[in-house]
């Protein structure tokens, strides 16, 4: 789960890091506000939405009056900003964060993330602050520190100090900045984070080290303990279908292609996507229905990926392990007439009790085209979904 | 004839009185598992499926001698179940749980390291479907009628993509020594090249299937292990081509944050440590024929 710079500045201010001085704002009127109660002369503007490289879109604006402050309000509130990370429905900007502006003298960039070859947390700092980190990877590869942090002791001083010295730091902020290290470190540890970027961590001319940017997401498996952290959860940050879906308990990922996906189990989702892929069609989303596949959530998953008006022809893809496909073909029967499916849909079944599933489905009287095998299930969709474009044109 | 797991096993189930606990343990039973008993804090000393239960995973090791678990705990307690059952001298323990935090699987990694490597658990999972050697045990979730009892490896990610593999491989009369979901989670407890090791050295497997997807480093480690040490063919399948980067496709460990990560990167490192690429799901029986010969041909071999 994603939060807000705001949010994540917050966060990390409670763990003994810098941030500048700001307030939220959801209108132009309360952007000027917000300013005149930090005082100072030049203020920022940023759009709080869940995506970096805000600033080539629009989204950051450094102001030095009232009447700037409110024209950058007004051009980004209610707008879908779209970033080089959003895709290109982009995201709705409907908060604002009002910063005090910095003088800044250097830019270094650090992160916390977890290492899947080391499987420990790993700390990723340069002195090339202010770009995308792989672009440092790329363009300035030696300047990239990194340490990795024992579980059994957690992160130790050493290991801060050997990071602010390796950056260059003066001595008069070393101190300063193992704290920094440290209390984020605390924060990733204690919260559950998944990663942690700040980029900048600026120092100033008058000597300060603050977090100019701050991003923090969290491990979805551990937000049942963390209820303070799921609370920051903002929807209107989220794919609309996904939200729709995940309310639902189905694990969905929303895509721009035609071909809906209902499968069970990752893994054979992913390849079934990769079948239409081959097949010459473009999935429409990713679908796990769960072991389960019982009607009830055969029926939410027909109500998920017809939300999606994109969608022209559904796939389902049910490999019946535990479960028979009888009893799988019987749900998919009863939820196609529960929720009613106006595309061509497409189902194959395997596993346990196969014969008896697709005899149920041929009799059901539905239209329903049955595959046999994966590669006929992904040709027989495309297809279909290619007769639909025809007809329509 | 298999790895890790054959018909000798002394399995306990861990979460055993639980709805998924007991079903799975029934139909471990009546696959031939040698289930021995099950753990349930609070509910030692009754009997559940005419098997004793206890309350900790230390007393069901004294009682019954057993040697393998098999944890259905829930995601918030299951860490603590690995590392009880790791404790009391399991030697092999397969998590099912879906949902274990990372930061609990990075702290279980971190701890089993403590015991020396001849008394250390090895840990199968989590958010895995298990593992099964055909025709001996089952120790998972998964269908065993679906696996034919034969020569061939397997190891995946995915429960039902693994199915579908097998089932695949039965139509062209190719059987399986042991397959083994390593699960879908970021930090899982054995990796890709830990079980080609042992299928390496399992004088009963010929060939191995991997079936790997998008996301972390595990399938290009495997690949360069494979090509300096695997005498073995080697045939793998990356799922995921149609992945867009950043996104997580349903397993938590499903997504591309790095170089190297995608689907196309590392069917790109596979083939050239010199692995046979499986091009399509639906190839998997074709491309595993054309590798060890459909069973009939093997079984003309071995005669």
């Amino acid at each position: 789960m994603d939060i807000h710079e705001y949010q994540a500045k917050e966060i990390l201010a409670r763990y003994n890091v810098e941030v500048p001085r700001g307030g939220l704002a959801y209108s132009p009127e309360q952007a000027a506000y917000r300013a005149s109660e930090i005082g100072g002369s030049r203020w920022v503007v940023k759009a709080q939405i869940h995506s970096g490289a805000r600033g080539k879109a629009g989204g950051i604006r450094l102001c030095a009056n009232d009447k700037e402050i409110s024209e950058a309000a007004e051009f980004m509130l209610g707008r879908k900003l779209v970033t080089a990370q959003t895709g290109p429905r982009g995201k709705l900007v409907s908060r604002l964060y009002v910063e005090e502006a910095m003088d800044i003298q250097r830019e270094i960039y650090l992160g916390f993330v977890l290492d899947r070859k080391e499987e420990r947390v790993m700390i990723v700092a340069s002195g090339s602050g202010g770009m995308e980190i792989e672009e440092i990877a790329e363009r300035e590869p030696d300047s990239i520190i990194r340490a990795v942090v024992d579980p059994g002791t957690g992160m130790m001083e050493f290991q801060a100090r050997e990071i602010a010295f390796g950056l260059g730091l003066d001595n008069a902020i070393i101190g300063k900045a193992v704290q920094t290290l440290m209390g984020c470190y605390r924060a990733f540890r204690e919260l559950d984070a998944s990663m942690l970027e700040i980029n900048p961590l600026v120092v100033t001319r008058d000597g300060r080290l603050l977090a100019l940017d701050a991003k923090m997401s969290f491990d979805d498996n551990a937000l049942f303990r963390r209820p303070q952290i799921s609370e920051l959860r903002d929807k209107s940050q989220e794919d609309p279908r996904e939200t729709f879906a995940s309310d639902r308990g189905l694990s969905y990922v929303g895509l721009d292609g035609r071909i809906g996906c209902i499968i069970n189990g990752a893994g054979l989702a992913m390849a079934t996507m990769d079948m239409i892929k081959i097949a010459g069609g473009e999935p429409a989303n990713f679908l796990d229905i769960g072991g389960g596949a019982s009607p009830e959530r055969v029926a939410k998953s027909f109500r998920a990926v017809l939300g999606d008006k994109n969608v022209e022809t559904i796939l389902v893809n049910i490999f019946a392990g535990i479960n028979r496909c009888d009893w799988v073909a019987e749900g998919v029967v009863k939820a196609i007439r529960e929720v009613g499916v106006p595309v061509p849909l497409v189902v194959r079944l395997a596993g346990t009790n196969v014969e008896e599933g697709r005899r149920i489905l041929a009799e059901s009287g539905e239209q329903i085209i049955v595959a046999e095998t994966l590669a006929e299930a992904a040709e027989k969709a495309v297809a279909a979904w290619k007769s639909v474009t025809r007809a329509a044109a | 004839m298999s790895i890790l797991l054959n018909s000798k096993n002394r399995v306990i189930v861990q979460g055993f009185t639980g709805k998924i606990g007991s079903f799975h343990a029934e139909d471990m039973k009546r696959y031939g598992t040698n289930v021995v008993g099950g753990v349930t804090p609070g509910k030692g000393g009754t009997t559940h499926l005419g098997l004793p239960v206890f309350n900790t995973v230390k007393g069901a090791v004294q009682e019954t001698g057993a040697d393998t678990s098999i944890v259905f705990v829930p995601p918030p307690f299951a860490a603590d179940s690995i590392l009880e059952a790791a404790d009391a001298g399991i030697k092999l323990c397969v998590c099912i749980t879906d949902g274990i935090p990372s930061q609990d699987m990075i702290r279980v990694k971190r701890t089993m390291r403590r015991y020396r490597y001849e008394d250390r658990m090895r840990l199968i999972g989590p958010n895995c479907a298990g593992m099964i050697t055909p025709g001996e045990s089952l120790l998972g979730i998964m269908p065993g009628h679906i696996y034919l009892p034969g020569r061939v490896g397997i190891v995946g990610r995915s429960g039902t993509l693994g199915y579908e593999a097998a089932s695949q491989m039965k139509a062209y009369g190719i059987g399986v020594s042991t397959s083994v979901g390593i699960g879908g989670d970021p930090i899982n407890g054995s990796s890709f090249k830990d079980m080609l090791e042992l299928f390496e050295e399992d004088p009963d497997t010929d060939a191995v299937v991997m079936i790997g997807e998008i996301g972390g480093p595990q399938e290009a480690e495997a690949a360069l292990w494979a090509e300096k040490h695997m005498t073995k063919p080697l045939i793998a399948y990356i799922a995921g081509l149609s992945a867009p980067k950043g996104r997580k496709m349903g397993h938590a460990g499903a997504i591309i944050s790095a170089f190297g990560e995608s689907a196309q990167e590392k069917v790109e490192i596979l083939k050239n440590a010199g692995v046979t690429i499986v091009p399509t799901p639906s190839s998997f029986g074709e491309t595993v024929a054309s590798v060890v010969g459909t069973g009939a041909e093997a079984l003309r071999a071995a005669s």
